[in-house]
């Protein structure tokens, strides 16, 4: 893939079966390289991070999208255009908490689970955990602290998949954060 | 949609297997891959061994796609004869990977080696070439059904 010099504000899009055979593929080798669950969702969140650090940018010099001026402004921006962008799919946004500082994003459907079905003996497996990492580094790159999980999966017999995501702290501009 | 023989498994195996309509972004993927060769790299002590790593990911992925592209595209046959698979590859496998077909299928007349069972190996040659090299038991069978 040679990199245009155009510059353009279209991505190339593909059919996502090799995506999800491919992210299927390394969740498969993690699982034989790690021997439990929760080490296999851990390094998902980690390649995930490091994944957001970079997709931010990408994401930035592909959209039109300005800087975002609350919490609300966010959760729209990564429900439809980022998520659209990237994965081609819109989740919604709602359960606002209260202070307004929590949200949840509802996937009706997963391109990275494409028939995927989860053994009974992995049932701890957070199977798309990398997303939870690449909002995490993502949202990091643009000065905001966020802790993100999955509330809901339906891999693990729930009807929909739900990202809950909570802003922790505006961070501070000084130094670049230090490496997972 | 008949459940007769699915009841009491799971529901994934009602799903029908067209195209799916979701699209990824490139860059998704690329950013996807790109870490997936880091992780590899960072348990491995040669390029070798990275190489071989990534080669088995990669076993995972065409064993599936085989599976689903025969079906749709073939109906369930499967290729027997050397050419045949060769042009499937071309055609059909790197279509629903890259979304066209691979460039150009050369044939190496230097080496006469090549098969069925094959190791593939990444090399520069106009562009990233495939060199597939296959054992020599599948030429012989090609060579015995080219008889018949």
């Amino acid at each position: 893939m040679s990199r245009q010099s155009n510059r353009t504000t279209e991505s190339k899009k593909m059919n996502s079966e090799l995506f999800t055979l491919t992210y299927g593929a390394l969740v498969t080798q993690l699982c034989k390289d790690y021997e439990n669950d929760e080490e296999v969702n851990k390094q998902l969140d980690k390649m995930g991070y490091n994944i957001g650090v970079r997709l931010i940018e990408d994401f930035l010099a592909r959209s039109s999208v300005g800087r975002c001026h609350d919490f609300r402004e966010t959760a729209d921006v990564i429900a439809k255009v980022a998520f659209k962008m990237y994965l081609g799919i819109t989740p919604s946004v709602t359960n606002w908490s209260p202070a307004g500082d929590e949200f949840s994003l509802i996937l009706e459907n997963n391109p990275l689970v494409d028939f995927v079905e989860l053994p009974d003996n992995h049932s701890n497996l957070v199977y798309s955990n990398i997303l939870c990492g690449v909002l995490r580094g993502a949202l990091e790159m643009v000065q905001m602290a966020v802790d993100v999980r999955f509330a809901q999966d339906t891999l693990r017999g729930d009807n929909v998949t739900e990202i809950r995501m909570k802003f922790v702290k505006r961070i501070e501009e000084n130094l670049p954060a230090g490496d997972e | 949609m008949d459940t007769r023989f699915t009841r009491g498994k799971s529901a994934i195996l009602e799903r029908s297997l067209t195209r799916p309509k979701t699209e990824v972004s490139v860059s998704a993927f690329a950013l996807l891959f790109s870490e997936m060769v880091q992780y590899c790299q960072s348990r491995v002590y040669s390029v070798s061994e990275l190489q071989a790593r990534l080669a088995d990911l990669g076993q995972g992925v065409g064993a599936s796609l085989l599976d689903v592209l025969v079906l749709r595209e073939k109906n369930g046959k499967r290729e027997t004869k050397v050419l045949n698979i060769l042009l499937f590859i071309k055609v059909s496998v790197w279509k629903a990977l890259f979304g066209k077909e691979a460039d150009k299928l050369e044939q190496a007349n230097d080496d006469d080696k090549t098969g069925f069972p094959a190791k593939v190996t990444a090399h520069w040659h106009k562009g990233t070439t495939l060199m597939i090299k296959f054992d020599e038991a599948v030429i012989a069978r090609d060579k015995a059904l080219d008889g018949r």
